[in-house]
């Protein structure tokens, strides 16, 4: 008999727990784990958080020691990119010359972030954050007084910004949509942030596009970012966060489906046999909201990761879950559980005005998502209700005489019962 | 070295010497004591990293905040000794603590 090899192409939160999960899920064959970048997997979501700001050891964000890939031997190649995947003889080819079979291929390839594109682009100060490499790069010019600009008005925007003013940078943060979080969120929550960082002291315009980058003394230290509305901001340092693009070219030039990311469904599985995704770079089908999804968020790559395990194992354990995602911005954490796409309600629970409120979307009476801001129990109620498909009444959601934990309303039977599993994170949904 | 003991599902028993201020999240993952996920990396936010705090010491921890609090609800198994790992912070009065670790966080 033959021993099965799982090949993980992505050293990212799907990949690494993918492998984890093998190992849980019982899989005794060779798991072999293939990641561009130099380092071990590492979690993301801090590199524009406290890593940024300098309060987190890089050893810290490695999300395993490296003695545990070892005790449960998953082999790992880093550095290393994959070129091409022959489906007839199953068998990826590395940018090494290196040639792996495999029984199983999953595909963790994540996203890659949308270059701004603009003259002037190129520029040396101009820096984009998806990596550790990327954030060690700028570290150093994050010093007080230090001119940043900021260009988005998204999650990695936003922590930028408020990690920048707190390390005594002179901000401006330029975002394209009439509010920040405009593609993810609300206009209230949008419009909540926009007050937020404009009292912290950002200066922050938006419907602001770019121009151009300009260099200004003709050196490449300062560039000057001019704006559509004909502002000429100078910068020491830029920081893009225009969003993120699923890498599906490998997927592609193999012929698997794609379409805003590899096409899998409830299990993982592509449209060529034996060959997975999972995380950033996966448009999978989600029965809550009976639609497909393409999420990038800590949540979607670990619970899609243990997904593809189990079913790679010969378990059915469909992914169905709730997304849920969190953000830190000064002294505030919003947590986002569900999708509010296509709601047409907005439902405020306390006063915004407080810094601690939530608000909660509704489509036809039904919830479809909630965002908390420094609200842990009305997000943790909103992943109970969505998860188990529960009903709500606009009523009770506002009224704070009655705790979070008991605003399922037990009552009414939801109008679309669905799914009893546990639930998950956001970032995006493209 | 401050001593804590994990205390698996299954019976298993393990002793680890950590320095003061880490967390047991980031303690477990280093140590390799399953049962601890640790999923958004001590953020308080996922409730991955649910231990069961052996009853003598659970007077003897910083007490929860709101956030701790709410994110318990998120776990299956919760009982008035149930914190969340990367909120306990060792310090020199913990030498001895002993946790027990859950068989899996979903």
């Amino acid at each position: 008999m033959t021993t099965e090899t799982v090949v993980i192409v992505g050293g990212g939160q799907a990949g690494a727990q993918a492998a984890v999960s093998l190992r849980q899920e019982g899989f005794e064959g060779r798991v072999v784990l293939i990641g561009d970048e130099p380092v071990l997997p590492y979690q993301r979501p801090p590199l524009s958080k406290t890593f940024l700001a300098g309060e987190l050891a890089k050893e810290r964000l490695f999300i395993k020691p490296a003695a545990f890939y070892e005790k449960v031997n998953v082999e790992h190649l880093l550095g290393e990119v994959v070129r091409g995947i022959d489906t007839i003889k199953q068998e990826v080819s590395c940018s090494s010359g290196q040639g792996l079979h495999y029984s199983h291929l999953i595909l963790a390839t994540g996203g890659r972030v949308r270059l701004l594109d603009c003259p002037g682009a190129n520029h040396p100060q101009v820096h984009y954050l998806r990596t550790l490499g990327d954030v060690e790069a700028m570290q150093e010019k994050f010093t007080a007084g230090a001119r940043l600009v900021v260009i988005g008005g998204g999650y990695v925007g936003l922590e930028t910004a408020a990690v920048a003013l707190k390390h005594g940078l002179k901000v401006t943060l330029l975002v394209a949509r009439p509010t920040p979080l405009g593609r993810v969120t609300s206009p209230e929550v949008g419009k909540f942030f926009e007050d937020v960082h404009r009292q912290a002291g950002v200066t922050l315009c938006c419907n602001t596009g770019v121009e151009s980058i300009e260099d200004d003394m003709g050196d490449g230290k300062v560039a000057a970012v001019v704006t559509d509305s004909g502002y000429r901001v100078l910068a020491d340092i830029v920081v893009v966060g225009i969003g993120l693009l699923p890498n599906v070219e490998l997927a592609e030039s193999a012929g698997v489906s794609c379409d805003n990311g590899v096409v899998v469904d409830e299990y993982g599985r592509t449209s060529v046999d034996n060959i997975y995704a999972a995380g950033d770079c996966a448009n999978h089908p989600n029965p809550i909201y009976q639609r497909r999804l393409r999420l990038e968020s800590v949540q979607n790559a670990v619970d899609q990761g243990k997904a593809v395990a189990a079913t790679i194992c010969g378990k059915d354990k469909p992914y169905a879950q709730v997304p849920w995602f969190w953000s830190d911005q000064y002294d505030l954490k919003l947590q986002t559980a569900g999708i509010n796409a296509g709601y047409d309600q907005a439902i405020v629970r306390g006063d915004i005005a407080s810094r601690s409120f939530a608000v909660f979307y509704l489509c036809k009476g039904r919830l479809l998502a909630v965002d908390a801001i420094n609200r842990p129990a009305e997000f943790v109620a909103a992943r109970n209700i969505l998860s188990k498909g529960l009903a709500v009444n606009i009523e009770r959601l506002q009224d704070e005489s009655i705790p979070a934990k008991d605003l399922a309303d037990v009552h009414t039977q939801s109008p679309a019962k669905s799914v009893k599993k546990e639930g998950l994170s956001q970032q995006e949904v493209a | 070295m401050i001593k804590v003991t994990y205390i698996e599902s299954d019976g298993t028993s393990r002793d680890v010497n950590l320095e003061e201020g880490v967390n047991l999240m980031d303690a477990a993952l280093d140590n390799m004591v399953p049962g601890i996920d640790g999923d958004c990396g001590g953020a308080c936010a996922c409730a991955t990293c649910h231990v069961h705090v052996e009853p003598s010491w659970i007077d003897k921890l910083k007490p929860m905040d709101e956030t701790e609090d709410a994110m318990l609800e998120l776990t299956d198994d919760r009982n008035e000794n149930s914190r969340l790992g990367c909120q306990i912070i060792t310090t020199p009065e913990l030498d001895g603590l002993i946790v027990y670790t859950p068989e899996g966080q979903h």
